[in-house]
């Protein structure tokens, strides 16, 4: 025979160290990257732009004196610096992503292929009308899907996201209430203890004062609280209400609830952050709602994007239709799609405009690419599956982790840290699901369950994916009450270890600064 | 359905493991009037890829691409050249489909590109600090007079003549639903000097921009000391946010709060928005701003990484009290805005603000030489306002026949504002010789 | 000199017509690390339970209320560089501000140490 002895070993050699400590910080294929100010220059650049042929400026004298100063770097290392960093991010894309009430769901491709089209993603909001039929016809489109799927007569399109939705719910309820002669009077709104930080800021961005409600002890607005809120009621406006709730819940009562505000004189804003748990199943208008902001980002699936951009269209009721903000959309009877811009005319009792322009066009392509995807069958499978995999969540947990509150829960389980021994908390058990490879869920909300922990699993996870999912949070919640000091430490195998928030605050650093500057500020 | 992965099998095994015996058990609580028993009624069923993309591509296909040809429309919204790799890096699974950054061990890519964007943001206004974004540069104007309002605990608020209306519109209503005062100066083409007269002693703020709506640039220094004088802020907007490379930015001329549009850099038109609002002030104001914010820390090893930070003034916290009620911003539209601003870097936005000025006095030049037109903005950036012989709305729809979008009309924005004849025009890199030489030719034929 | 304390966790140290006040060791505690406070301005008269100032934590902010009626003769503006004081020393060196009572008949509504430390307890 012959020995071919040259090459490289085959097989892993076995060598134990407890930690490497590398030269350039980088760890495999986790590349350290410091800032793009440290590794570019101001003289750096990607673009290769024509130079200026040095025309007569007609500026008069109005021209920057200092440098910005800001570095650039080429395309080769603009690319590796930002998918460098892309790599220290968790992701939808990556596994399970079971943030509560945030609705982590699959964002399809097409959506983000459709939305690129030069004719929607390459058009200008001020160009003539007649230039822009299909954009209109779009969005005409969209409106009519939201006003079906959610049994309302009308919505307004051009809300930024989900709280600038709130926002355009609760101007309109203001401005029904001014054209009743009530607007200097009835200031009061009712906010359940449970809601979204946004609904009381929102609230009183319009001038309202909140009044808190309290919860019973099945997760549902306290119904002899509210009826003890209401004794008084010339002066309520509304109520701000989520539902499905914080806790997953759908409130049994809403019709009540809606009767007795009606009944009131007030209005009623559902919080519709959770529609993605009944669309297709529930119409809000059956329920009494005036006003519900919708989440496309999150029931319709486009993407977060690290924290937007949203887009919150918000469908109204006929009482607080005509108060809608412009600009929206109407077709004429020979089928001509006109924006109606201006407080007059169609719009003449409109309370305002909110915004440049006509709302989130980029998401509105993707949120009807995703509802032409699914039609009204799919949407409906959407809820079923969304609430189904909660469950299948919960059933799993239950015995190892505490709920929250008994029976089933709708599109997201919620548990307390009831069941963790002394010493180990929420937040613990959410940075340990990161080294298991999980983005943790949400954790210390709804405020109303003592170390909230709240899982949305979405519809488009897989049986497979969730018992992974679950398998991994058994063992954690285990050592949870057990007391498993280690878990304090975790997470053990992220980019970044736990990160010191307090310092961050006691004194602020919001952005870099030159070295060389620093120093000399300092001294 | 392509994106719903539960099989039937999977389905009735999971119900079998909850106890349950139907989706429907999960629905008993919703009240029977309104539990639907079908499907909804009047939307059609679910379809493939092919049928989903040749309906879209219907409606894309009646639209008019700004690149289809001659293009001069501006007024708070630009065409501008994106590099590829822009697009690339945003659509980075990593990048766009993540949530904000609440657990900030596995969102270092997200906090370091915000610290990234606030850092240029701070630079390119020449203000102290910025924050993470906000939803665009009208709702950032809102938030800034609402801002300014909590500072000095005033109720004025004063904004110029030519503030761009949409953004006065915006400031106007949420003011107003706070009991503040707005009083808005005529409009004028050159009319933020008035400014300067304007603040008392219970002005909070007075609001300027610049370049403004008709496209003057403005120093607003002198509005900015008068306005300190009297204890009221001053707060600088602007809309085109590559005039920063050129034109004097907001600290430059003392602006306690600056406030803008950042689409330019980084994001297309996409028909008004997503768009990303830039916001920014001095160091001492931080703690009334909104909107997230990131700031450097270090871990438990003492390696350098990034939070989100100062968010007691949010609405999860602080609830009722909080600054603003926003929540999800422009996270991905921002990311957009700093690969682009990393590409260019300083010297490059410089040179792209050169050729957007050199383009606009070439246009001005060429328009001016028409018999009839007569040019009024008297200082301009990439944006002038002229005046037509016979009525705008009739100008531009010729204009259209001949294949070139020719502009805005002032009174689309200013209806009341007897400017029936004045057209807005805008010209970028993007404006070719060509489409400068189409744009007379056509003019020509109509006056 | 003699300290009241409040059900919402401030204590005064009053001598004579004026008063130091502050928060509570225990109130510290339960804010966690604070990060930063909030002060009125020298001259700022305030009712009794009015909010006069703020005292943040990474993850809450607390409005701190006035024990008595008075108006503000001196702030601790040292709490602006060195927040962390709140956590070392609440009832001493991290005091908030200084008081001129309007009026001292006030303070009978207020807790000794021995009836706080009982409230706290029952908490």
């Amino acid at each position: 025979m012959t020995m071919n002895t040259q090459g490289r070993p085959t097989a892993p050699a076995s060598v134990s160290i407890s930690a490497i400590d590398t030269v350039s910080g980088s760890r495999g294929l986790l590349q350290h990257e410091d800032l793009l100010f440290e590794i570019g220059t101001p003289e750096t650049t990607g673009v290769d732009l024509p130079k200026p042929k040095g025309v007569k400026s007609r500026l008069g004298g109005v021209v920057r004196k200092a440098e910005t100063g800001l570095a650039g770097l080429s395309e080769p290392q603009a690319v590796r610096h930002y998918i460098r960093l892309s790599q220290k991010n968790y992701a939808i894309d990556l596994g399970l992503f079971p943030l509560g009430s945030c609705t982590m769901k699959h964002n399809p491709r097409l959506n983000e292929k459709m939305a690129r089209l030069p004719g929607f993603a390459d058009i200008h909001p001020l160009q003539p009308q007649a230039t822009v039929q299909g954009a209109l016809e779009l969005i005409d489109e969209l409106a009519t899907w939201l006003k079906t799927l959610t049994g309302m007569p009308f919505v307004a399109m051009s809300p930024k996201a989900g709280a600038h939705g709130e926002l355009c719910g609760m101007l309109a309820i203001r401005q029904a209430l001014i054209a009743r002669g009530e607007g200097g009077t009835r200031k009061r709104v009712l906010v359940p203890e449970s809601a979204h930080g946004t609904n009381p800021a929102t609230a009183v961005q319009c001038g309202f004062i909140v009044d808190e409600i309290k919860a019973n002890a099945r997760g549902r607005v306290d119904m002899d609280d509210l009826k003890s809120k209401l004794v008084r009621s010339d002066d309520i406006a509304g109520i701000m209400l989520t539902n499905p709730n914080t806790c997953g819940l759908f409130e049994t009562d809403i019709k009540a609830i809606a009767d007795l505000i009606h009944a009131a004189g007030g209005y009623f804003y559902c919080d519709g952050a959770n529609f993605n748990a009944i669309v297709g199943r529930v119409r809000p208008g059956d329920l009494g709602v005036d006003a519900m902001h919708i989440n496309l980002h999150k029931t319709f699936s486009t993407p977060h994007g690290g924290g937007g951009p949203g887009s919150g269209p918000t469908v109204l009721s006929e009482a607080l239709a005509p108060y809608a903000p412009v600009p929206f959309v109407i077709r004429d009877e020979d089928g001509f799609y006109r924006l109606v811009e201006q407080t007059e005319g169609a719009a003449k009792d409109s309370f305002g405009r909110m915004v440049a322009f006509h709302g989130q066009m980029g998401m509105f392509v993707r949120a009807l690419t995703y509802m032409l995807s699914h039609g009204a069958d799919g949407l409906k499978q959407v809820a079923e599956d969304a609430v189904l995999n909660a469950n299948y969540v919960q059933a799993r947990l239950k015995h190892v982790m505490t709920p929250a509150f008994e029976g089933f829960c709708m599109h997201e389980a919620l548990f307390s840290d009831a069941f963790t021994a002394d010493g180990i908390e929420t937040i613990d058990i959410a940075k340990a699901l990161i080294d298991e490879g999980y983005h943790p869920m949400t954790m210390y909300f709804p405020l109303v369950v003592h170390g909230a922990m709240l899982i949305e699993p979405t519809e488009t996870e897989s049986k497979a994916e969730l018992d992974r999912f679950c398998d991994a949070l058994e063992s954690i919640a285990r050592r949870a009450a057990q007391g498993d000091e280690t878990l304090k430490g975790a997470p053990y195998l992220a980019p970044a270890k736990r990160l010191d928030e307090t310092r961050a605050a006691r004194k602020p650093v919001l952005k870099w600064t030159a070295p060389d500057t620093a120093r000399v500020a300092a001294e | 359905m392509r994106y719903l992965p539960l099989t039937p099998n999977d389905r009735a095994s999971m119900l079998a493991t909850i106890g349950a015996a139907s989706a429907e058990d999960f629905y008993t609580d919703v009240p029977e009037a309104g539990r639907l028993k079908a499907k909804i009624a009047g939307l059609p069923d679910h379809q493939g890829e092919l049928a989903v993309e040749r309906h879209m591509t219907k409606l894309a296909a009646k639209n008019r691409a700004a690149s289809a040809g001659p293009f001069f429309v501006g007024a708070g919204a630009y065409q501008h050249h994106v590099p590829a790799s822009v697009d690339m890096i945003i659509q980075r699974s990593e990048f766009l489909t993540t949530y904000t950054p609440y657990q900030p061990e596995i969102a270092q890519g997200t906090l370091q590109t915000m610290f990234e964007f606030q850092t240029q943001v701070a630079a390119l206004t020449a203000m102290d600090v910025a924050n993470a974004s906000m939803y665009d540069g009208s709702t950032a104007c809102a938030e800034a007079a609402l801002m300014a309002a909590r500072v000095t605990k005033r109720k004025k608020v004063i904004l110029s003549g030519g503030l761009h209306p949409h953004y006065a519109a915006a400031t106007r209503l949420l003011c107003e639903a706070q009991g503040l005062t707005v009083v808005h100066l005529p409009i004028s083409i050159d009319g933020e000097g008035a400014l300067a007269g304007a603040a008392d002693g219970e002005t909070a703020c007075v609001i300027g921009q610049s370049p403004n709506v008709f496209g003057t640039v403005t120093d607003l220094s002198g509005v900015a000391n008068a306005a300190h004088e009297k204890g009221a802020l001053l707060v600088s907007v602007f809309t085109e946010v590559v005039s920063l490379g050129l034109v004097t930015p907001p600290g430059e001329m003392g602006a306690d709060i600056a406030a803008g549009e950042g689409q330019s850099i980084g994001n297309g038109l996409n028909f008004g928005g997503p768009y990303v609002g830039l916001f920014a002030c001095k160091d001492k104001l931080v703690r009334q701003m909104p909107g997230r914010l990131c700031g450097e820390t270090v871990d438990a090893d003492g390696h350098r990484g990034f939070v989100l930070t100062l968010s007691t003034r949010e609405q999860h916290i602080r609830r009722d009290k909080a600054t603003s009620n926003i929540c999800t911003n422009s996270g991905l539209c921002a990311l957009a805005f700093t690969a682009h601003m990393t590409l260019l870097g300083g010297k490059g936005l410089k040179q792209l603000a050169e050729l957007n000025h050199e383009a606009a006095c070439e246009l001005a030049d060429a328009l001016g030489g028409v018999k009839g037109v007569e040019i009024l903005t008297p200082r301009f950036f990439n944006e002038f306002a002229f005046r037509t012989p016979v009525d705008a709305e009739a100008v531009l729809a010729m204009l259209d026949e001949a294949g070139v979008v020719g502009g805005v009309r002032a009174s689309r924005l200013f209806p009341d504002g007897h400017m029936g004849d004045v057209i807005i025009a805008a010209a970028t890199e993007c404006t070719t010789a060509d489409d400068i030489a189409a744009y007379v030719a056509a003019l020509k034929e109509i006056v | 000199m003699t300290t009241y304390y409040t059900k919402d966790h401030e204590w005064i140290r009053v001598e004579g017509d004026t008063g130091t006040v502050g928060i509570t060791t225990y109130a510290a505690g339960q804010l966690g690390d604070v990060v930063y406070v909030e002060l009125p301005e020298s001259g700022a008269k305030f009712a009794r339970g009015d909010d006069f100032a703020v005292v943040e934590s990474v993850k809450a902010a607390s409005d701190v209320y006035a024990p008595v009626s008075g108006s503000v003769l001196e702030v601790n503006a040292a709490l602006t560089d060195a927040p962390e004081t709140v956590n070392a020393a609440a009832e001493g060196e991290a005091w908030f501000v200084r008081l001129k009572l309007s009026d001292a008949s006030e303070l009978s509504g207020l807790m000794d140490e021995a009836a706080y430390a009982a409230f706290c307890e029952g908490h």
